[in-house]
């Protein structure tokens, strides 16, 4: 029992080793780092939001609204199938109803004739017929058509929805991403998270309004033509011809009109943007210089060129950002927004305008916020209540159990290197309550020790000798030791699920901790007990 | 001379005391339940949902001000408190905003939208205010999907932990030794709910977290003491049930008191030092041990009296023992 062979006592110090190699990148600079030797390893561990600062967004996709669009879309589909068409030698199917279900999203049609039911149907599912996904669009089938009577039902198949909310979020992803790391290089998390959710971490010391500002807007660009025609009061009243719409300005600043009535159809759209950026204008503040793909490029230098002389609105979300009169007709796939930007208004706008805009609107959920300032406070707090704590369970040991109590302070320490070797191997993030679960672990590591010195002592009353105490208490305190520690691994498998950053950095410190924490305080500490109980063959041992 | 906090061999008649315990920990659950059924607890955003800002200045602020600003925008219910850290001078309030109401229940989002907006009059207000020198040193934003979420997957949690508990037990031991430990461990979570309850400490993620290592805790302890009760089963076959318990009980006490007591050092370094963001975690963690230890000791053991346990062992031979 306390006899290691040469094999075992090896293996037992390269645990230990290869923990300390783990842990020893955490205590260099980033360029002694860099410098260490290839095989040398150099993860260290990630600190977490609520220690470095930064924010935490949890962002729902509204998939519902790209169902919606997609439905309404078909349901323009199904009304113009049922219109009368020469070409392909078609009769009018005069309709009693057509309706669009919000909640079930599911399209209802009920025609007049039931003699048009057979030519309906035909019609429908040739509209319903196409799939989604796949290389050829065969992957899964979109609609379900369901057929009762004059009654049709037309609606998504749950795959299909699936399938599109999922390529809303994850080209939502892809357009956060663009819009908070332009460049690609700043440590941000952009994950899918369930079946409609983004979470966005970013970490350091930034303004979380202005990052909410950046991803919760649309960024949906259009040009649009101005129509005159319209009084200002009419509009106000919303008194407007079909295929108008009555926008605001963004800023009231510059014209002195709240609005335009432009026209709903838009004569360029910012998908046909292929790039954006600020500088500044020569008449002062800053401007917006984007470029056209060839279809824009085409189509705006056509709208241009037939209309000099009159006024354009550029708009962004709804608002319009900017609504020049064209002096000539422009050509070059070129163009240029001003307006009163600042700086900083002209680079988020154009930031917007580049990363394309979100198919769906992001709503912001949850939002956790550290500044910089708590981090390192916490970093502090946390460090020191570690330090202590150990430096007291350290003290407390020896002075309750003299040479033994050595031996699980060494265990103890080798116990806390393990744990960050590990935390770095994993590349797990550390949270405060980590922290707080690391200062537990080592009030807790010890129990194991004491549940073997313990017993050891009760030996030694019942008149054993130390070697023979010795091995009789590790062995007797086995069962517990193993009992009471998987009941406290289960504790933190469960409190892993619960997931939430920090509670979830608790759970990992706590789990690891309970791993190692074991093999320090069994394995290591009889080790050393051992080796002195073999090579002294002490008389009697004080514990 | 090594520190003896426990004299060894130690015969203290736990299991006569168990009627004690019985009314002490009765009154002490029945104060809890009273407690949190009238009180309540003091849920935090995590659960509640709405907005925490915590505000810096580089000078001294004044919180009736800061009070008096927040409740003019007329958010509904404000709590404003001082927060003095340990760790530096820094002057900083706590300002929490109860979940706001939707203007318009139709959307879903609007709930979502009106936490946002709650934040940022907040936010803006104490900018105006405090001028230059603000600091927003924390802002959480939980909006009511979410709360309602870490509600369900809080207490889904908490039963999942006693549930698999009680699972390993039976495993382990038997039937008997499981209720027992699984009493105990309602026991120990019920009496923790309600010193939040009476306290108004604000009740969290981190306390779910909290009370999940109290189960964990709790159930180590209450193990240990089972384990020496099953060796010493088998020791000694014919010894009166309550003896046997009680030799148990004092077997493992010094073991019990000094693994409590270094626990409770750590906890005690992280409640002084550790900043107030650990504090009710740390605060629950040190009650959750006191009752966890009492009740291994008081409830869980002398369980056994009450349900009687198999006395011959000879067959069974767990694992690891």
């Amino acid at each position: 029992m306390l006899q290691f062979s040469k094999f075992q006592t090896a293996g037992v110090a390269l645990i230990v080793f290869l923990g300390a190699l783990f842990a020893i990148p955490n205590l260099l600079s980033e360029d002694a780092r860099n410098s260490l030797p290839g095989i040398m390893p150099k993860g260290t561990i990630n600190l977490g939001l609520d220690l470095q600062g930064g924010s935490h967004l949890m962002l729902s996709v509204d998939t519902a609204k790209v169902i919606d669009d997609r439905m309404k879309a078909l349901m323009g589909d199904v009304r113009r199938e049922l219109r009368p068409n020469r070409a392909a030698n078609r009769e009018r199917i005069s309709v009693e109803s057509l309706s669009y279900n919000d909640d079930t999203h599911v399209i209802t049609l009920l025609i007049a004739d039931p003699a048009d039911a057979e030519q309906a149907e035909e019609r429908l599912r040739g509209l319903t017929r196409g799939g989604v996904g796949g290389a050829l669009g065969l992957g899964i089938r979109a609609y379900s058509l369901n057929v009762d009577g004059q009654r049709f039902e037309v609606a998504m198949t749950p795959e299909a929805e699936r399938y599109w909310s999922d390529e809303a979020v994850r080209d939502s992803i892809e357009v956060v991403r663009r819009r908070i790391d332009p460049a690609g290089n700043k440590e941000v998390l952009i994950a899918p998270q369930g079946v409609d959710r983004i979470v966005v971490q970013v970490p350091g010391d930034n303004d979380p309004e202005a990052l909410k500002a950046l991803i919760n807007r649309t960024g949906q660009l259009s040009f649009h033509r101005m129509d005159p025609t319209v009084s200002f009061a009419d509009a106000q009243a919303g008194l407007l011809p079909p295929g108008r719409m009555y926008v605001e300005f963004a800023s009231l600043e510059g014209s002195g009109r709240p609005g335009l009535v432009l026209y709903e159809d838009a004569e360029v759209t910012g998908d046909m943007v292929v790039d954006a950026s600020s500088a500044p204008d020569p008449d002062g503040g800053f401007q917006i210089n984007f470029g056209f793909d060839n279809r824009g490029a085409r189509r705006f230098a056509d709208y241009t060129r037939n209309n000099i002389g009159s006024v354009f609105a550029i708009v962004l979300d709804n608002e319009i950002i900017s609504a020049p009169t064209i002096q000539t007709a422009i050509t070059q796939g070129q163009g240029r927004i001003t307006g009163s930007f600042t700086a900083q208004e002209a680079f988020d706008t154009a930031l917007l305008i580049r990363s394309g805009a979100l198919p769906a609107e992001l709503n912001t959920i949850e939002q956790r916020s550290v500044g910089a300032q708590l981090g390192q406070d916490s970093v502090e707090a946390g460090a020191k209540a570690l330090i202590i704590g150990f430096l007291a369970v350290i003290i407390y040991m020896i002075i309750s159990y003299g040479r033994f109590g050595v031996y699980a302070d060494f265990a103890l320490i080798a116990n806390v290197i393990l744990i960050a070797g590990v935390l770095s191997l994993l590349g797990s993030t550390l949270t405060l309550p980590g922290i707080a679960g690391i200062v537990l672990t080592i009030g807790m590591a010890v129990d194991a020790n004491v549940l073997i010195f313990e017993r050891i002592r009760e030996e030694i009353f019942a008149g054993k000798a130390p070697i023979k105490a010795a091995e009789t208490g590790y062995d007797k305190a086995r069962s517990a030791i193993i009992d009471a520690n998987i009941t406290t691994f289960l504790a933190a498998l469960i409190m892993f699920q619960l997931g939430a950053g920090p509670v979830r950095g608790f759970a990992i410190t706590l789990a690891v901790g309970v791993v190692t924490s074991v093999f320090t305080a069994y394995v290591l500490t009889r080790l050393f007990a051992g080796g002195y109980l073999l090579s002294k063959r002490p008389k009697e041992i004080k514990l | 001379m090594l520190l003896k906090l426990i004299p060894d061999n130690t015969s203290i008649g736990f299991t006569r005391m168990r009627f004690v315990a019985l009314v002490f920990s009765a009154i002490l659950v029945v104060a809890s339940l009273g407690a949190l059924f009238t009180m309540g607890l003091n849920f935090g955003v995590d659960f509640k949902g709405g907005v925490t800002i915590e505000v810096a200045d580089d000078e001294p602020i004044d919180v009736a001000a800061v009070r008096a600003a927040v409740s003019d925008l007329g958010l509904g219910s404000v709590d404003v408190q001082t927060i003095r850290d340990f760790a530096d001078a820094d002057e900083a309030v706590l300002i929490r905003i109860s979940q706001q109401e939707a203007d318009d229940d139709s959307d879903e989002t609007a709930g979502e939208t009106a936490q946002q907006a709650a934040s940022i009059a907040v936010q803006d207000a104490m900018r105006t205010l405090l001028g230059d020198g603000v600091n927003f040193r924390k802002v959480e934003v939980v909006g009511p999907t979410v709360s309602g979420e870490l509600v369900q997957k809080g207490a889904l949690a908490v039963a999942l932990a006693i549930g698999m508990m009680l699972i390993y037990i039976w495993l382990r031991f038997e039937w008997q030794f499981s209720l027992g430990a699984i009493i105990a461990l309602v026991h120990d979570v019920i009496i923790t709910l309600g010193m939040f309850a009476v306290t108004r400490l604000e009740f969290n993620l981190a306390i779910i977290a909290a009370i999940l290592t109290i189960v964990g805790y709790s159930m180590n302890d209450t193990v240990v003491v089972y384990d020496r009760v099953r060796e010493n089963l088998r020791k000694f076959k014919q010894k009166p049930l309550a003896e046997l318990l009680d030799i148990s009980i004092n077997d493992t006490l010094t073991r019990t008191i000094m693994t409590s007591g270094t626990t409770m050092l750590a906890l005690m370094a992280l409640v002084i030092f550790g900043g107030e963001v650990l504090r009710g975690f740390t605060l629950a963690m040190i009650w959750g041990i006191v009752i966890g230890t009492y009740s291994s000791i008081f409830v869980a053991s002398p369980f056994l009296l009450a349900t009687g346990v198999k006395r011959d062992w000879s067959k069974a031979v767990p694992v690891g023992a």
